[in-house]
């Protein structure tokens, strides 16, 4: 074995745009032990099988460090999102993505409760008209970056309506939510200017929301958050203030700069696949198809991290008691165990059995806004985009290795049609 | 692959039949295909009449299967098998007619069990439930606001129906023998984690009660039950759900060995003689099926699960099409009931277990998952409403490992072996 | 409901009528469901679920929601959903 491992060639910028000849290389071995710079290193899961079968593990962990042992950890979701919001809120009111059952059962629940089809479908009845209000800036343009221009807004203002954010509020949310995503740079690992503004973020989005938590308990509207105030998921005590505050920021967090590499992703694949954008432009029907090919093929989040609680025999190995192990959701999606002709972008494909939103007890909650604001920005951008060609390809990448995408995505177009 | 001029005959046109057809077209097979069906309709869908049909969710006749390839075969609905002739190789028809096969898939499946006594089992509001029409007549008779409903059984069709009933405002008495209900299944321990549930739906439960005879009002309606402690339960409408026999009379005179409990088959699939040999043109699958399973040391089980039909169906398919068999079918048997919202899943066999333990969750919570163990090794697993840690399970009844499983566990209490409280005297394990 | 009920013995299944009227067939594989509920925000109107993970679905919805049953059966993450598309019982 080289010196540098797979895993850290997998976390090196330089292989942002292409990580996807490691992760068959990691699948070798389905559970391999990486040195990742820590003393115990890391286990890496790299196969369909493995990684399926250890989100179904019951000796696998979501819950990080109790407060106390909390050093900077190297990995900047963790150090510059996950940290504040824990430094902030204490404790025991981590969001539910870092929690175990039961206390899980019992969040996830009351959000379940309150994620409501009618209100997930009234909001997919608005996605198109959010698309169009966003496209109507650009109309006579020659270029359009799609990340910034449609990709970035878009989630923003979905998640300011289901939650129940006035309108006039929402540009706060979204040079919030603009904060938390530098947050992700490893850059401002060592910028103890930017970690000072990313602690004024959270408190400002935490004073933010315990004043609407306040005026949503007093005069209560149709939204998920005066329901969630209010409690009503049966069998499940009321969130207090400072969960629903975690819940918030969880959601603004976790749904947007997901969303925001779904679509980017999404218009990549297209771009380099002309035959599909063509398709899709006469049948936006596909749609559906091809967001679920995206989510195996090219996945906002690549990987997810957790701990063991105990010793797993797997694949032929045998994984300590509490270490932590890495779950490569994105190399999995590549499994020629699993899928047949893996590296080929198939919307047709039967099937698709992808890890894109993760598997067992997190699977994503917000599964079905990204794929409903991916089917309206992709369906519009197929359909209006006159002869769009790539600038760059590769793109330039954000540096994150787990949620990956990329920083912009210019393209060069003759103006919008319709 | 087979020449064009072999002719299949599927007997049986529910689900194993029909999942059959289509996986021996699929593994090649290009000759007719005909499927004979005792019953006048195509294939449906059995798990939501004792659910959703009886609630009213979902009319009897839109459970009709979906094809998952297209099916080329010429169908005979309406009609039943009645003889096999493995010598001429020719199965005999209701009708007179006579079928000839050179590749022949028995999939009859079961019917209900009958009161055991005719003229009370013949009263007007006297049903059971295993087919369509079944459920279609229950519906019809629970819209029609009966005073209370007997159920009588306590198995999961029984429960099933209870729990349907109550969802319908409808007075309900569940009378079981045994300690609990589902008792002869899951034990007695989580058996009565069902009856609280149960009784936490207004169901009344009557356990180690046994229905001596239905009573009627002199015109031929039944009125309710005498139980053997003396005590009645008036009722307009009785269900018995006291489980399922098999279909195999039909296969009488032809030197295949089977009971009341099942055709045999070798590990393969393929049917037997009465002397142990396989007859390669013929292959079971579904209820019907009693085969030697290998995780559970070729223990012979016929199984009534839905999952199972589908899987042994497929691989029946495959072996008549003269796909070489790659393993014996070692399917890990699975199941699902839901009851009153809640579900319950479980994987493996739990007869012969010695041990019971809560892996994970709390029985007091309605949600928790146990295991069960059998001289130190996992055996089963059973989850209410805790679905997803379940495949982690399977995998460990799979491999055998050892009892109590998987430390560690997040959500784990102490893991206390109990004792699963099987009643002294089971039947094989033929049923779910 | 065009379902193939028959009193007559040996009938053979009406061949699918050209009307777009006959409804989807759908089947959902309970063994394999875990309740990710996908189905239920893809098909409001066609997957329900009870409780925590008693799903309930429309068997034969109307040919006028294939799409959204399209839809649902492609976002299941356990791939648990069969349909048949009006036409499509081959003979």
């Amino acid at each position: 074995m080289s010196d540098v491992t797979l895993f850290a060639q997998v976390k090196d910028p330089e292989n942002r745009p292409n990580p996807y000849p490691l992760y068959a290389k990691l699948r070798d071995t389905p559970v391999s032990h990486q040195d990742d710079g820590t003393q115990d290193g890391i286990w890496v899961a790299s196969t369909h099988a493995a990684i399926s079968s250890l989100l179904h593990d019951p000796r696998i962990s979501s819950e990080t460090l109790p407060a106390a042992d909390r050093p900077r950890t190297g990995n900047p979701f963790i150090d510059w999102v996950v940290k504040p919001i824990r430094d902030r809120i204490t404790d025991t009111h981590r969001p539910f993505i870092f929690r175990d059952p039961p206390d899980h059962d019992t969040l996830r629940a009351a959000v379940m409760h309150e994620f409501t089809r009618e209100r997930v479908r009234g909001l997919r009845g608005r996605a198109d008209t959010l698309v169009e209000d966003i496209l109507a800036k650009h109309c006579n343009a020659r270029d359009i970056d799609i990340v910034s221009d449609l990709a970035y807004p878009l989630p923003v203002t979905v998640i300011c309506e289901l939650l129940g954010v006035p309108a006039d509020d929402e540009p706060k949310f979204h040079d919030w939510a603009t904060q938390l995503a530098t947050a992700l740079e490893p850059d401002t690992l060592t910028d103890d200017a930017l970690r000072a503004e990313n602690s004024r973020t959270f408190d400002a989005i935490s004073d933010y929301m315990s004043g609407l938590i306040a005026q949503k308990r007093k005069a209560p509207k149709d939204d998920m958050l005066s329901g969630l105030a209010a409690g009503k998921a049966p069998g499940v005590p009321a969130m207090g203030t400072y969960d629903l505050i975690a819940t918030s920021i969880l959601m603004l967090v976790a749904g947007h700069e997901t969303t925001v590499n779904l679509i980017t992703n999404g218009m990549l694949a297209l771009l380099r696949n002309p035959h599909e954008l063509q398709r899709l432009r006469d049948d936006p029907a596909r749609a559906p198809r091809l967001i679920e090919e995206l989510l195996r093929y090219d996945p906002p989040v690549q990987f997810r991290n957790r701990t063991t609680l105990a010793e797993i025999g797997i694949a032929g190995t045998t994984i300590p008691k509490g270490v932590s192990v890495v779950l490569l959701l994105a190399s999995g999606n590549r499994d020629p165990a699993a899928f047949s002709d893996p590296e080929r972008f198939d919307p047709d494909r039967s099937d698709n059995r992808h890890l894109g939103f993760g598997g067992s007890l997190h699977y994503c909650v917000g599964a079905p806004l990204a794929r409903f604001e991916a089917e309206a920005a992709l369906v519009a951008l197929a359909r209006r985009l006159n002869n769009p060609r790539l600038i760059a390809d590769p793109p330039p990448y954000r540096p994150g290795s787990a949620l990956r995408g990329p920083k912009h995505l210019r393209l060069s177009i003759d103006g919008l049609t319709g | 692959m087979t020449v064009a001029q072999e002719r299949a005959l599927v007997i049986g046109a529910s689900l194993a039949g029909l999942r059959g057809a289509e996986s021996l077209r699929r593994a090649g097979f290009t000759g007719p295909v005909t499927i004979v069906g005792a019953e006048p309709h195509a294939p449906y869908d059995r798990p939501p009449l004792s659910k959703h049909v009886l609630t009213g969710e979902v009319p009897a006749d839109a459970t009709t299967l979906p094809n998952l390839t297209a099916l080329d075969a010429d169908w005979r609905l309406g009609v039943a098998a009645t003889t096999l002739d493995r010598h001429n190789r020719v199965v005999g028809l209701a009708t007179g007619e006579a079928l000839a096969y050179d590749r022949l898939l028995i999939a009859t499946g079961t019917r209900a069990r009958e009161w055991p006594d005719a003229a009370q089992g013949r009263l007007a509001g006297v049903f059971t439930l295993r087919n369509r029409d079944d459920a279609a007549a229950l519906r019809r008779a629970l819209t029609a606001g009966p005073s209370r409903v007997l159920v009588v059984g306590g198995g999961f069709i029984g429960c099933e129906v209870a729990a349907s009933c109550r969802a319908l405002g409808l007075p309900v008495t569940l009378v079981e023998t045994g300690p609990t209900p589902l008792a002869r299944v899951l034990g007695q321990n989580l058996g009565a984690v069902v009856a609280a549930m149960h009784e936490g739906l207004g169901v009344v439960i009557r356990s180690g009660t046994k229905v001596e005879r239905l009573e009627d009002d002199g015109s031929g309606h039944v009125t309710g039950a005498r139980l053997d402690d003396g005590s009645t339960v008036a009722a307009s409408v009785v269900v018995v759900a006291l489980g399922a026999v098999r279909n195999t009379e039909w296969l009488a005179g032809s030197g295949l060995s089977f009971d009341t409990d099942g055709v045999d088959c070798d590990a393969n699939g393929h049917a037997v003689d009465a002397d142990g040999r396989p007859d390669p043109r013929i292959a079971a699958a579904g209820d019907v099926a009693r085969f030697p399973h290998p995780l559970y040391d070729g223990r012979r089980v016929a199984l009534e699960h839905w999952g199972h039909a589908v899987a042994q169906a497929e691989h029946a398919g495959r072996l008549l099409a003269g796909t070489r068999p790659g393993a014996a079918y070692a399917e890990l048997p699975a199941f699902w009931s839901s009851q009153g919202g809640i579900t319950i899943k479980s994987v493996g066999l739990t007869e012969g277990a010695d041990g019971l333990v809560i892996a994970q969750g709390d029985p007091k919570q309605g949600r928790f998952l146990a295991v069960y163990g059998r001289a130190g090794r996992c055996i089963a697993a059973v989850s209410f409403d805790c679905a997803r840690w379940l495949p982690a399970y399977a995998e460990q009844i799979r491999a055998g490992s050892p009892f109590p499983p998987i430390r560690g566990a997040t959500d784990q209490g102490a893991l206390t072996i109990l004792s699963p409280g099987f009643p002294e005297q089971r039947r094989p394990e033929v049923s779910r | 409901m065009p379902d193939h009920r028959s009193d007559q013995a040996g009938l053979q299944p009406e061949p699918a009528p050209a009307r777009a009227a006959r409804p989807l067939r759908v089947s959902v594989d309970l063994n394999r469901c875990q309740a990710y509920a996908q189905c239920c925000y893809a098909a409001p109107d066609h997957f329900v679920l009870h409780g925590r993970e008693a799903l309930y679905y429309d068997p034969a919805p109307d040919a006028a929601a294939r799409l959204e049953i399209e839809r649902a059966r492609i976002a299941c993450p356990v791939q648990a959903i069969h349909v048949e598309d009006a036409g499509s019982h081959g003979r």
